[in-house]
């Protein structure tokens, strides 16, 4: 590890004063900077300790939303009542990730910008435009078991690693930050993400400096929620594929679906097309495949993880039927 | 640097960059806590920080200046072992021993969790009662491996506990 500067801020003012100077990390909970520190992947000269911040709280809003602080730790945000009540698919999200110990330490904040577990992003010996813009992608003809079927790019096929973003992107979840001028900004989670195209080491449209504060979920969603992960092993390991879903059905039809999937992309995936193929018809198989026809249209298997496509449908066309199924 | 480990302070100066495992271990000593992996995948380094389980290798020292810490040392002795170190050796819940510091801490941590009705990714509802079943204790203790592979026996030793505990 190189070594660095480190202070802790009082505030969050404090904290993006400091943020504001370049090569500078917040560190929250910590799990993956330090890991990535460790594999000197990640090099700040100063860390600015944001962990003891006031933003801790999971807070009801006026609108029947909630406003969770970015310090909340992912364990007690998935125990949350008001969590379990309203958006289970962020609890099970949530549960379905890491570990007890990861999970009690890794902030909501910090989950949104784990890095990709993309074997060749990891390994300092080979290149990767991610880590070393420029340098090429040996994934693309490499093992890319784990890899992107869907908005990847020649320089980049690395996947979004975070199961809560999946749950939080269904949820039209809302990110609010702090920026070094004392600004604050909402951004939505539809426009936090950013495309690899050729520049794979911008993932967000987070500025120099800029913090996370809090993260606005709108009012519960009509509907059944689900999150379903295929993975390699039981427990303890990232998706192949996940699908996050909130399907609500009235009258025989369905009248609202919202639809996330994580270990597809390089963020969070969200489909409009696939919705748009569930709303108004019966919830029945013939929907089901034609929402996972318009999902996976453009879809791009690069050799090893051809079989994610196939998996994706199948997992689709199942977290659908179950949530359907009392109310066919 | 000031810290507090299981109920005794220390003072220490270390290297920024010095993680609280290598501080508990390289600095003041406590050599309970193990290094398996240091990248937070295998749970030997499992401690308690304010009565949470946390993987101490994926953490820096000078962050728990303010925290209770609670190391393996601090949860039993040789002569007064803990009741869960007791249940790991009366059903043999390990070959080498090596993850079995993490292994205790964690499941520690984790019969505290159950108590607080913190549902996992295999709990059938999420606002339910906490039943540690097999099931339960597998998933809940997944983030520590044992390469001798003495599972059935650590389920076996943490179950009795929760039993006792419910």
């Amino acid at each position: 590890m190189k070594t660095f500067d480190y202070s802790r801020a009082d505030t969050p003012q404090d904290a993006v004063k400091g943020g504001a100077v370049g090569n500078t990390r917040f560190i929250a909970g910590g799990t993956n900077l330090l890991d990535l520190m460790k594999l000197q992947i990640e090099t700040p000269e100063r860390i600015v300790d944001i962990s003891r911040l006031a933003l801790n709280e999971v807070e009801a809003m006026d609108d029947g939303g909630l406003r969770i602080g970015a310090m909340v730790p992912n364990a007690d945000l998935a125990a949350h009542p008001q969590v379990i009540k309203a958006y289970p698919v962020l609890s099970r999200a949530l549960l379905a990730g890491a570990s007890g110990q990861l999970r009690n330490k890794a902030s909501t904040g910090g989950n949104f910008l784990q890095r990709t577990r993309c074997y060749y992003f990891y390994d300092t010996a080979v290149p990767c435009n991610k880590r070393e813009p420029g340098s090429g992608c040996p994934a693309k003809e490499g093992f890319n078991r784990i890899h992107a079927i869907l908005g990847t790019s020649d320089a980049c096929i690395a996947t979004h690693p975070s199961d809560m973003a999946v749950a939080m992107r269904a949820l039209d979840t809302t990110l609010v930050t702090l920026k070094p001028d004392g600004d604050r900004r909402r951004i939505s989670i539809h426009e936090f993400y950013r495309l690899p195209g050729d520049t794979p080491h911008i993932e967000t449209v987070l500025e120099e400096g800029e913090l996370i504060t809090h993260v606005e979920l709108p009012p519960a969603p009509a509907g059944k929620q689900a999150y379903r992960k295929v993975r390699d092993r039981a427990s303890y390991a990232f998706a192949l594929v996940s699908v996050a879903a909130i399907v609500a059905v009235d009258d025989g039809k369905i009248a609202n679906a919202s639809l996330a999937f994580g270990g597809l992309g390089p963020m969070p995936w969200r489909s409009e097309a696939a919705e748009a193929a569930l709303i108004g018809k019966a919830p029945e198989r013939e929907a089901f495949e034609a929402a996972a026809d318009a999902l996976l249209a453009d879809a791009k298997g690069f050799g090893s993880n051809d079989f994610k496509i196939p998996l994706t449908r199948r997992t689709l066309i199942a977290v659908l039927r179950d949530l359907t199924e009392d109310a066919a | 640097m000031h810290f507090t480990i299981n109920g005794t302070k220390y003072d220490a100066d270390p290297d920024i960059r010095t993680s609280l495992l290598d501080l508990l271990r390289e600095h003041l000593g406590l050599t309970g806590s193990k290094k398996g992996c240091d990248h937070g995948q295998c749970g030997a380094c499992t401690v308690l920080v304010n009565g949470r389980r946390i993987n101490s290798c994926l953490t820096l020292a000078v962050m728990h200046q303010d925290d209770e810490i609670t190391t393996i040392e601090g949860i039993g002795t040789p002569d007064n072992l803990a009741p869960l170190q007791s249940a790991f050796v009366r059903h043999d819940g390990f070959q080498c021993g090596y993850c079995t510091p993490g292994q205790i801490c964690s499941a520690t941590g984790m019969l505290d969790e159950a108590k607080k009705g913190w549902p996992s990714h295999v709990s059938e509802s999420l606002d339910g009662d906490i039943a540690l079943s097999d099931e339960e204790i597998r998933e809940r203790m997944s983030g520590n491996l044992c390469r001798c592979s003495a599972y059935p026996n650590i389920v076996d030793a943490i179950r009795e506990i929760a039993g006792e505990d419910a």
